[in-house]
């Protein structure tokens, strides 16, 4: 019996010591209509050798291209150290730290984690995780809306900012009465300063600036930062970990002229390149930062440092009070599990790169892209999208349909292209999204410019 | 002994060299104003200190591994080690969560079939596996059942009922979803008072989100009852699947008459708890429901799967994660699926309900008081120490801490909220006999130190690396990141 350690003796004597006849009498209680026969689709069971051998054939069928893919999930190396850890099981099967005593492991982890997050968004205050990235947008909405109870409840989201993090927005706030405004892009790919002006102050609650954007593309986030700042309304930043290893931190920008200090209110981005693999898009984790004034409004668990009754050092979780397991309905959020596995991960991934591992990954993959970029638009007829200066991305136009050109790269040339615009953003024409990681090499690159040049050749 | 955090161990200019680019940054292409001035406060050590460190520190936790962790409404089972080496197969760990589907069939194939058995076992219409965690799959559960009755035009129903005895989730989802949540009292046996819930549904009932076997460890035997009291004042009726391991492959939700249903797959399908999370909250629906399921869902055409997203369900509730969800994690409840197979499926629930059910008889005869001392238990049962706190001031917090000096984690304490000083105990059926009887001796052993001596038992835990902490002091003088001295 797969996974169930007792012999025929165990449970003659378990039974008898219940004093129940059978199995059966065990569910008495349950009204015999209800119980349901033999499942039919469930199919028998599998030795963990004859598994093996089913995952193995369907992982083979997947087997991976040369992939140029981005958009919110990044290749990078991850140190073997970091999944060699992380699956041990004093972290892998433990619970939720609510017994302190018993997990000082895991919530020391977490204080170091809340301290590299908040070294490096630049800001106060650190949640232990969000689920990922997109949902940890949608918490800090919510915390923004809480923290400005003016009852505007409209939040103004650039266009500029993941497709995929607008619908989970929409689909995660959308009970809450909260307007959704949309800021068009510029010429240049970057959200629109002049509609954002245009916006009467007072009008909206926050401003979503992402950083780098979704094209890859620097914002200009201290013009953008200042102009809400002045209209009343609150920042956040949605930012990718690694890139600010070498991009000035949120909690730094805008210039302070508005008297609330340099600086955004919120920050959240997904973690996701701090050591977790691509999986299929998860498990990820999602990272939420904030100043200190907020720290009340935030959702999620807190690991704080304490003392236990000799005095000595210890960790443990705070402001429960904030949570739904005290506060039920009124709680900041209903989220209670979130990432902890990948937090560890992200920790253990951090303190082996540093600050200087992780602008090196940074400053391999901005500039692997922009040489991508230069080689591609060496092919007749393809051409650079935006002008301005970007991070890991860049959005690329084809003399052709995209789809078509992705699936010859792919079954032809074993080369994952990129991510087709032109559901999302029809104005761009025969956009693709391109990204470039640390992981990829020259040859690489040139791979992929050969592989283009033959599959446009041969529709042209 | 205590480990320093991992910034003291740091020295400027120290670093892993071998995992890291050999280059050293060229950041000429950055504008200089979105430069970065200074390096974060990032810790400096070597690739050995970084991995004595976190192992060192992965010895000062419990885990499944190394301890039994009796925990009422978490289902701590055994996470089979398949399931880990399976899911994090290279080609899995590589697939980016937008490759085509031609680089996808395989993944897909597991996605699909797991949808198919969670179909069977909850006895639902369709699945769709996106939900991140738990309350991720009851905050998709309420959507569904807002969206159906605005699609009918039903704009005037309010309110969710919460029986009293509810994990906090529950009425802090129905607030998230714009919902007032409404409390139904438990009667005398653990059931939910059906004259409250008569009073209690109407117009304004959007639907009820109930727990069966219920946080108090009973099966609700009135189920159809409630379901049709529900049902007929034109509410839904929600399953949270927390308790799901006490009744997997006996009784199925969609046969009570659930018309949506969220699964703790990191509970009922022994995936990692890691510490907190990952977790996984697959939903099912019933018919009714099937057009407002959350995207993205796995479809077959012919020999080929693919996702069903907005162009198919153009009626769904939306995405709630940035793609699928917790991939990995649906990866390892799909292989622990498949080596239970169907007859495995049905052992768990009888295991998990014999275990529960010997410890029950066990600590009943040692003396201790059941909160439901007439009913049969199911998963898990509830031990009330009312009674020792009157006479010896023995709380369920002194046994929770004293426990870990005899190696056993501490069962769910003060939670269900309405029975005081409470245990919640659920052994799971991976637990043998002799751990079993190890935990009754324990806790007998404990009732008795505190009758010698309870300030001692007060005192506890002393084994672990560290006593009780100032949990006031935390929050009071906050110290939430690590900042170095000046």
């Amino acid at each position: 019996m797969p996974f169930i350690p007792h012999t025929e003796t165990d449970v003659a004597q378990m039974l008898s010591t219940i004093g129940a006849s059978s199995f059966d009498a065990l569910f008495d209680e349950i009204p015999p209509e209800l119980r349901c026969g033999e499942l039919k689709h469930v199919p028998p069971r599998l030795t963990e050798m004859e598994v093996a051998r089913l995952m193995h054939g369907r992982a083979h069928q997947d087997r991976h291209g040369l992939s140029f893919i981005g958009a919110g999930a990044y290749e990078h190396h991850i140190p073997a150290a970091v999944w060699e850890i992380t699956t041990r099981g004093e972290y892998y099967s433990a619970y939720t730290p609510y017994q302190a005593e018993a997990s000082q492991g895991t919530l020391q982890l977490l204080y170091e984690y809340q301290s590299m997050m908040t070294a490096l968004t630049g800001m106060d205050v650190s949640n232990a995780s969000m689920y990922d990235g997109a949902s940890a947008l949608a918490e800090a909405v919510l915390m923004a809306e809480r923290a400005h109870a003016d009852g505007k409840r409209r939040v103004v989201v650039p266009r500029t900012l993941h497709p995929l993090y607008r619908k989970v927005l929409f689909a995660l706030i959308d009970a809450q009465n909260i307007e959704i405004v949309e800021l068009p892009a510029d010429a240049d790919g970057r959200t629109d300063i002049a509609a954002l002006s245009a916006l009467d102050a007072g009008s909206f609650t926050c401003l979503v600036i992402p950083q780098p954007n979704f094209f890859g593309v620097f914002e200009d986030v201290d013009t953008l930062t200042d102009l809400a700042r002045s209209k009343g309304a609150m920042v956040i930043a949605v930012v990718n970990p690694v890139s600010l290893a070498v991009l000035r931190p949120p909690g730094e920008w805008g210039s302070g002229t508005s008297g609330d200090g340099i600086g955004v209110d919120i920050v959240c981005g997904d973690g996701q390149p701090l050591g977790a693999p691509l999986s299929s898009g998860g498990p990820y984790f999602g990272f939420l930062t904030a100043r200190q004034a907020f720290v009340r409004q935030m959702p999620g668990r807190i690991v704080g440092r304490t003392v236990d009754l000799d005095g000595k050092p210890g960790f443990t979780l705070t402001l429960q009070a904030r949570e739904q397991h005290i506060r039920r309905s009124k709680a900041t959020s209903n989220i209670c599990t979130n990432q902890g596995l990948l937090v560890t991960a992200a920790t253990i991934h951090m303190s082996l790169l540093g600050a200087e591992g992780l602008a090196r990954v940074a400053s391999a993959s901005l500039n692997g892209t922009a040489e991508l970029t230069a080689m591609l638009c060496e092919i007749p007829g393809v051409e650079r999208v935006f002008a301005s200066p970007g991070f890991h991305e860049a959005v690329i136009r084809l003399p052709q349909p995209v789809a078509p050109v992705l699936a010859a790269l792919a079954s032809a040339h074993g080369v994952l292209g990129g991510f087709d615009l032109s559901a999302d953003y029809p104005e761009l024409g025969h956009a693709l999204l391109i990204c470039v990681t640390e992981t990829k090499t020259p040859a690489d690159l040139r791979h992929y410019r050969d592989a283009l040049a033959t599959v446009l050749a041969a529709a042209a | 002994m205590s480990e320093p955090l991992i910034f003291e161990r740091s020295s400027p200019g120290r670093a892993a060299h071998a995992q890291r680019p050999a280059a050293a940054p060229q950041l000429s292409a950055i504008p200089e104003s979105l430069r970065r001035k200074a390096a974060p406060a990032m810790p400096e050590v070597s690739e050995l200190q970084a991995v004595r460190h976190y192992t060192r520190l992965s010895k000062r936790n419990f885990s499944i591994d190394t301890h039994f962790y009796p925990l009422g409404s978490c289902t701590m089972k055994y996470n089979p080690r398949a399931c880990n080496t399976l899911a994090m197969l290279p080609e899995f760990l590589q697939r980016h969560p937008l490759a085509p589907m031609s680089h996808s069939q395989g993944f897909l194939a597991c996605m699909y079939d797991l949808q198919e058995i969670l179909k069977d076992v909850t006895g639902m219409a369709g699945v769709s596996l996106t939900p991140m965690a738990g309350a991720q799959g009851e905050f998709a559960g309420v959507a569904m059942i807002r969206a159906y009755h605005r699609a009918r035009g039903d704009s005037a129903r309010t309110e969710i009922l919460v029986p009293d005895a509810a994990h906090g989730t529950n009425p802090a989802t129905a607030t998230m979803m714009g919902y007032t949540a409404r409390e139904i009292p438990t009667d005398a046996e653990g059931d939910v008072d059906i004259e409250a819930l008569r009073a209690a549904v109407g117009p304004q009932t959007a639907g009820i989100m109930l727990t069966n076997p219920s946080t108090l460890g009973v099966f609700e035997r009135r189920i159809k009852q409630i379901a049709g009291i529900v049902h007929d004042a034109g509410g839904l009726l929600y399953y949270d699947g927390a308790n799901l391991n006490a009744i997997l492959g006996q009784v199925r939700p969609g046969d009570m008459g659930f018309d949506v249903i969220h699964m703790n797959l990191h509970k009922t399908f022994s995936t990692p708890h890691g510490g907190g999370g990952p977790g996984a909250g697959a939903v099912g629906v019933s018919q009714r429901l099937l057009p407002f399921m959350p995207i993205p869902i796995v479809g077959k055409d012919g020999d080929h799967f693919r996702w069903l997203d907005e162009a198919d369900l153009p009626q769904s509730i939306g995405r709630l994660s940035t793609f699928m969800g917790n991939a990995g994690v649906l990866l390892r409840a799909y292989v622990y699926a498949r080596m239970l197979g169907r007859d495995g499926m049905r052992r768990v629930a009888e295991y998990a309900t014999l275990n529960a059910n010997y410890l029950q008889a066990r600590l009943r005869a040692q003396g201790f008081d059941l909160a439901f001392p007439g009913r049969r238990a199911s998963h898990e049962f509830i031990v009330t120490l009312k009674r020792q706190k009157q006479q010896l001031d023995l709380t369920a917090t002194d046994i929770a801490k004293r426990l870990l000096d005899y190696g056993f984690h501490a069962p769910t304490v003060y939670f269900p909220l309405l029975v005081p000083e409470c245990l919640l105990i659920e052994p799971t059926e991976t637990e043998d006999k002799a751990t079993l009887d190890l935990f009754v001796d324990a806790l007998v052993a404990i009732w008795a130190e505190a009758k010698r001596d309870i300030a001692y038992v007060k005192g506890a835990p002393y084994t672990m690396p560290v006593r009780r902490l100032d949990d006031v002091r935390a929050a009071r003088q906050l110290d939430i990141r690590y900042q170095p001295a000046r």
